[in-house]
């Protein structure tokens, strides 16, 4: 275990600026792993990780497998649906579990917030957010920090605007507490019903109109608006959504200053963007999907114990980890 | 019954404006005498209590005691033994059990059940709806027959206004107070804590202020239009002190309490998920336990009650959004409130006595309160001196369910006295 991350890794409220700056710089080497005819690295051979999602997620549990395969982890994948157990007691029984049968890392994803930092306070093992209800989502934060600072070369004194459902998102709060603490100006902008109380307070600024926020921001961070708002009565229409908030060509062509453009997925294309926005020449989109797995090799390399100034190394030669 | 002597107490009952040392005897399970220098009838159980406060024995007007439905988390011999520890003479028992306290027979059930355990007194009140669906009204008349004090869907909000309307009107005929948990349910809905910057923070569902205010308002003037009285449960935010400050100015028959919980802390205890600070209504924000505290001082909030909401031990072993609301507050509740408030400055020592003994009695028109000659023997011997810390271990309630769990509180009962019994600590000369 390390001290560098602490044990468990559930949100970046808890970590230090140079915590958060050493995840990314240990994503770099990381990165060139996936380049590679063959995308392995000895790093983390022999460490169990077990993949728990309570929730249903392609992209993301996709994601930590890969680097955790790339890693040479031995892991498992547990879907669990909330839906058949109680998931309170499923929780507390599933840590019990997970400890008995002395596995060295858990991902967990659960829709209750809070979930991660329950089962990492239970179990010995280290313990990975990969999305606790409406709390964090601490590597999908991460990536984008790490897509900021490809694209713009800093973080700091940049302007980024979180856009859409900023009150049931985990992604928005994970990207606010990762940029304030690296300097950047944070923006929040989306319906009024969809904002949460004191979100202010945090140190963000908010915009009513789109428009503002396009006109203020360098980066915009484009959030899923889940469809399920709609029938909650968060929002009348999608159409609706789409022509007060939406993401489009025509917004961003009155811009003063060529914006990069950030979503982190599933995209509603014509809901919260304009696809000739997601597909235009400054979508970082994919760059974003392909920061993730690198990011994610550097969070479970960091929190397995592995030495930051070691993680060049522990990639080895290219191919080395040919078994 | 051997006679009772409690010499060289600081002797406080409100009921009197009384606050002196003297001694109190208690002779065929009434008050006899209180004094200096009363001698001692033959065969008496003499008590020296000096350097403690002798009052009227504390009166909880809410508390879930979980008999009949959920045995395993409390009984009704369980619950007042706690209800004893804590220095209670008298609970009221709110009718959110399994089966619903909706008629005479479950009514009568658990005054049988509170006698047979002989320890606090319980007072039940009945459902205000059969089944607190919220539909129909329950047999009000048939419930005070059989020893209900009030009624009260509590556990949930009376969500119909005509319902509440009805309730106030037809209780009158009965002389007894609605009770209201006071909850609007479309803006509380799938909430969680207190709506504010650290449910933003935690990513947890808010129960905005308002929705205890609209209906802490709507009750007020339902109360007001009816003349019926309404007693409001358990507050916890500042709008609320306001609405019932300006109806009590205009007349209106309201009566009001607070937690020990909400008088002293606030949502930040629900920081690291923390399930023993989820409770219903939840804990607010530092502005509203200010005010709490000052209407409490002043009257506008009549007295203190516990709403001791045992859980099963794993319960609250759980994600926050998983975990059921409540604590369970019994035994925590003078310690915590001499503490906080008697320590803290807030109150003297005889305005909380009142707001736990006198003033409950009063609001919800209960026979206790008092230490006249003549009056029932229900009295408390408060030890102001001594220090212990939280163990829920050692609760004398089945539940374990509390966010004060090793705190530090100074102030607990020594003996607990109900119609000349002691009911706590137990038999005993070296009890006390
Ligand atoms: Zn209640």
């Amino acid at each position: 275990m390390t001290a560098v991350l602490g044990k468990d890794l559930v949100g970046l409220e808890y970590l230090s600026p140079d915590q958060i700056r050493l995840i990314l710089d240990t994503a770099e080497p990381f990165k060139e792993v996936s380049e590679r005819p063959i995308k392995k690295v000895p790093a983390l051979r022999g460490k169990t990780i077990v993949n728990l999602f309570f929730e249903a997620s392609t992209r993301t549990r996709i994601s930590f497998e890969f680097a955790e395969k790339r890693l040479s982890a031995d892991t498992v994948n547990v879907a669990a649906s909330g839906s058949a157990v109680q998931k309170g007691e499923t929780l507390v029984d599933t840590a019990k579990n997970l400890e008995a049968m002395r596995i060295d890392m858990v991902v967990i994803r659960h829709p209750s917030s809070g979930a991660a930092q329950f089962l990492g306070d239970r179990i010995r093992s280290n313990v990975v957010s990969a999305g606790d209800g409406k709390h964090e989502h601490p590597t999908q934060a991460l990536l984008d920090l790490l897509t900021i600072r490809d694209t713009h070369g800093r973080i700091a004194g940049l302007k980024v605007c979180l856009v859409g459902d900023i009150l049931h998102s985990r992604v928005a709060r994970s990207n606010i507490w990762g940029l304030l603490k690296l300097g950047a100006e944070v923006g929040v902008c989306g319906p009024a019903t969809l904002m949460p109380r004191g979100i202010e307070e945090l140190g963000v600024c908010r915009f009513r109109r789109i428009e503002e926020a396009i006109e203020w921001a360098d980066v915009l961070n484009v959030l899923r608006l889940q469809l399920e708002r709609m029938e909650r009565g968060f929002i009348p229409s999608l159409r609706e959504y789409y022509r007060v908030f939406g993401v489009t060509q025509e917004r961003l062509e009155r811009a003063p200053r060529q914006l990069t453009i950030m979503h982190p997925g599933p995209m509603n294309r014509g809901v919260e963007i304009d696809s000739r926005v997601a597909d235009g020449s400054h979508s970082v989109i994919l760059a974003q999907v392909t920061n993730g797995v690198a990011v994610r090799m550097a969070a479970l390399y960091l929190l397995a114990g592995g030495r930051p100034e070691l993680a060049d190394a522990a990639k080895g030669p290219a191919g080395g980890a040919n078994e | 019954m051997r006679p009772l002597l409690l010499q060289g107490g600081r002797v406080i009952d409100p009921s009197r404006s009384l606050d002196q040392t003297m001694d109190v005897l208690i002779q065929d399970g009434k008050i006899a005498a209180v004094g200096t220098g009363l001698g001692s009838p033959d065969g008496a159980d003499v008590r020296d209590v000096r350097g403690k406060v002798v009052a009227p024995g504390l009166l909880d007007v809410h508390v879930h005691l979980r008999e009949p439905g959920n045995e395993d988390v409390e009984t009704i011999a369980s619950g007042t033994r706690a209800a004893a520890a804590g220095g209670f003479t008298a609970v009221c028992a709110m009718p959110n059990t399994d089966p619903v306290t909706d008629n005479q027979a479950a009514v009568g059930f658990i005054v049988r059940q509170a006698a047979r355990a002989g320890l606090t007194r319980v007072y039940p009140i009945g459902a205000i709806s059969v089944g607190q669906k919220g539909e129909q009204l329950s047999e009000f008349g048939e419930m005070v027959g059989a020893g209900a004090v009030a009624v009260s869907d509590d556990g949930k909000p009376v969500a119909s206004s005509h319902m509440m309307r009805t309730a106030l009107e037809y209780a009158q005929t009965f002389g007894i107070p609605v009770a209201d948990h006071c909850e609007e349910p479309t803006l509380a809905a799938g909430g969680v804590m207190h709506e504010g910057l650290v449910a933003t923070r935690l990513g947890l569902k808010g129960i905005p202020a308002a929705a205890e205010e609209i209906m802490v308002g709507r009750d007020i003037l339902l109360a007001e239009l009816t003349g019926g009285h309404v007693h409001l449960c358990h507050m916890s935010t500042r709008g609320s002190v306001e609405l019932i400050r300006r109806a009590k100015e205009r007349g209106v028959r309201v009566t009001a309490e607070v937690t020990p919980h909400h008088l002293t802390l606030t949502d930040l205890a629900c920081e690291g998920y923390d399930t023993q600070a989820k409770m219903n209504p939840p804990l607010r924000e530092a502005a509203d336990v200010a005010a709490l505290r000052a209407a409490l001082k002043d009257g506008v909030i009549d007295c203190i009650a516990s709403d001791h909401a045992p859980h099963a031990y794993d319960a609250k072993e759980a994600a926050f959004d998983d975990a059921p609301f409540g604590v369970a507050g019994l035994e925590t509740a003078f310690g915590v409130a001499w503490t906080e408030l008697v320590e803290g400055g807030v109150l003297t020592a005889a305005e909380l006595i009142a707001r736990m003994s006198t003033a409950p009695a009063a609001a919800l028109r209960l026979p206790g309160g008092s230490l006249k000659p003549g009056a029932p023997a229900d009295v408390v011997v408060l030890d102001v001196t001594a220090r212990w810390t939280v163990d829920p271990v050692t609760f004398f309630s089945k539940s374990r369910n509390t966010p004060f769990a090793g705190r530090t509180l100074t102030g607990r009962a020594a003996l607990t006295v109900v119609g000349g019994t002691v009911v706590h600590p137990g038999e005993g000369p070296s009890a006390a």
